[in-house]
């Protein structure tokens, strides 16, 4: 097992399209133009171009799923998924990971510039959908001269977009892997982003999202990652990772952070403003929240007829995403019967399982990919 | 093909090359990978061990991680051409509701039993005192997954009674199969039912 090469050092890349008049047309009936996407690529493409398998991210993610940059010495966040020998081989496999329009890691969102104003977007952003991230990426996919991708996956909202792709697109993926993820939102999931969006708009700061260039409403946002972390770890884990242990304070009792919990998640809530914008935070979740690729019609209706293969992926522990609502897909593909794979994973990492539990996945990600391409190669 | 299990030998001589068959209870896969090699049948499993699905994707099938205790609710009558269910109807929590959920979603269903009335599990029990371990009933008493043990005239009895139709059955013994006494010398009975008998009319 050559699990621990990587693919080394890589960059970003970006595709900017839909330039004035001819914008992307939105869900909501919006235009947005011109747009940006920023992407990533490892291995390479084939000259048939029929080897290309389209990774996507969830909520905070980005285009550097695997590989290094010169200067972070983390590699990217799906490192241990992607690369040379690992689950998304990149010896055989060309990887692309597409950011998200409304995001705000190099893509076009709330805090880009609005070439009619000058000045950033902000709350003049238009409302965004799981839908239209996934339409932004397929002018990606048409720009790289890639007709068919092998696969599309992600975990959590990386799940939805892929779910989005064989929906949108059939006839362009032979195979879907959506991981800890949902055909649609819950209310308890929709609480708890509207908490996070609540936090945001509560910080002063915010100030109708009109704060670049001044303060940023840091406060908002940590609560809002705080809550998120939460709900992304298991009552299991949490214990595993901090018990009721207390941190070496000196200060006498002012309600700072005594536990270690309360550190962990103070910590992980301070530093995210350095590397995502609280309105990006809003457009996405809202996106996340309004995720319900049945259009009221039966899910099984929708996935009549459809060739591609799935593979679903739950975690026993995952409480954010419990493993039903991967059931109701699966259920779903057997009424549709469309040919599918269903696991349910043992972790007791809940939500974030999909981004450690690399052993397991890789063995079913390895395994369903050669069956698809070998399916592939036949038709 | 002389490698193929006799059991499995039997099964595969009753299914028609092409057609659909969902493998209740498929375990590792073994039997619906050399169904789909075999007969190039479009092949579903379902599994309830986490390790047994592991296999079954290695063997490239396609199969969900579930029990079957819950029904098969999300398929539509008749939906395929096979339903097996082979050493797995002894191990479900409710056969009853099982087979008649089999019956329902599939045109044919193929059942394979263990019997616990062959000779060595008879001699077993009659001589030694011992709850049978045989190879066909390989378990100790506190460490199997089979709920229940039945023999093959219980398995035909019960469908006599259930006005089951039994269209074929096979017996396999130690030496191959089995066509004298096979309650006596069979260890395994695999059964061709289609529907219950009233429904025909």
């Amino acid at each position: 097992m050559d699990n621990n090469k990587t693919i080394g050092m890589v960059e970003t890349q970006y595709y900017t399209f839909a330039y004035p008049p001819n914008e992307l047309e939105l869900e909501s009936g919006g235009r947005l133009g011109p747009v940006t996407l920023a992407y990533e690529t490892y291995g390479a493409l084939n000259e048939s171009r029929s080897n290309a398998i389209l990774v996507l991210h969830a909520l905070t993610g980005d285009a550097h799923a695997a590989g290094f940059h010169e200067v972070d010495k983390d590699p990217g966040w799906w490192d241990n998924m992607i690369g040379p020998g690992k689950a998304f081989d990149t010896h055989k496999y060309f990887v692309i990971c597409s950011n998200v329009i409304g995001g705000c890691k190099g893509s076009t969102g709330p805090s880009s510039i609005d070439p009619k104003t000058g000045r950033p977007y902000g709350l003049t952003f238009p409302i965004i959908t799981i839908k239209d991230m996934v339409n932004a990426q397929r002018y990606l996919i048409d720009h790289l001269g890639i007709n068919k991708l092998i696969s599309v996956t992600g975990g959590s909202m990386g799940g939805m977009q892929a779910l989005q792709w064989v929906v949108s697109y059939p006839e362009r993926v032979s195979s879907v892997i959506p991981i800890a993820t949902t055909a649609n939102h819950s209310p308890q999931q929709i609480a708890f982003n509207e908490v996070g969006r609540q936090a945001i708009m509560a910080d002063p700061n915010w100030n109708d999202g009109d704060y670049y260039g001044k303060e940023l409403p840091a406060k908002g946002l940590s609560v809002a990652r705080m809550v998120g972390h939460i709900t992304y770890m298991s009552d299991v884990s949490m214990s595993e990772k901090f018990g009721r242990r207390f941190k070496d304070i000196k200060q006498p009792f002012k309600f700072s952070p005594e536990f270690e919990v309360e550190g962990y998640l103070q910590y992980r809530g301070d530093n995210f403003i350095k590397r995502f914008d609280p309105n990006s935070y809003l457009y996405i979740t809202k996106a996340i929240d309004y995720f319900d690729f049945t259009n009221g019609k039966g899910l099984h209706e929708l996935l009549k007829g459809i060739k591609s293969r799935f593979l679903i992926i739950a975690f026993k522990s995952d409480w954010l995403y419990p493993a039903y609502q991967s059931q109701e897909i699966a259920r779903a593909c057997k009424l549709a019967g469309v040919e599918t794979v269903y696991c349910e994973l043992n972790s007791t990492y809940g939500h974030d399982a999909f981004l450690v539990e690399v052993e397991e996945q890789s063995h079913l990600v390895k395994h369903f990919l050669e069956r698809t391409t070998r399916g592939f190669s036949q038709a | 093909m002389d490698l193929v299990k006799p059991d499995y030998q039997a099964i595969l001589q009753l299914i028609t090359p092409g057609s659909s068959v969902l493998d209740l209870g498929c375990g590792s896969g073994d039997l619906l990978a050399i169904l789909e090699r075999e007969k190039k049948v479009r092949g579903q499993g379902i599994e309830v061990d986490d390790k047994a699905v592991f296999d079954c994707v290695t063997k490239g099938l396609n199969v969900f991680h579930s029990d079957i205790d819950t029904g098969l609710s999300e398929y539509g009558d008749k939906s395929f051409e096979y339903v097996i269910m082979h050493m797995t109807l002894q191990q479900v929590k409710k056969p009853d509701f099982v087979l008649i959920e089999a019956m329902r979603v599939g045109k044919k269903v193929i059942i394979g039993i263990p019997n616990f009335a062959h000779i060595n599990a008879r001699f077993q029990i009659f001589f030694k005192g011992r709850t049978p371990v045989t190879p066909a009933l390989p378990y100790e008493w506190h460490d199997t997954p089979n709920l229940h043990f039945l023999s093959i005239l219980d398995f035909e009895e019960y469908c006599d009674r259930q006005k089951i139709r039994i269209e074929g059955a096979h017996f396999i013994g130690i030496r191959g199969r089995v066509k004298i006494l096979p309650n006596l010398f069979a260890q395994t009975g695999i059964f061709v039912i289609s529907g219950q008998k009233d429904e025909q009319h």
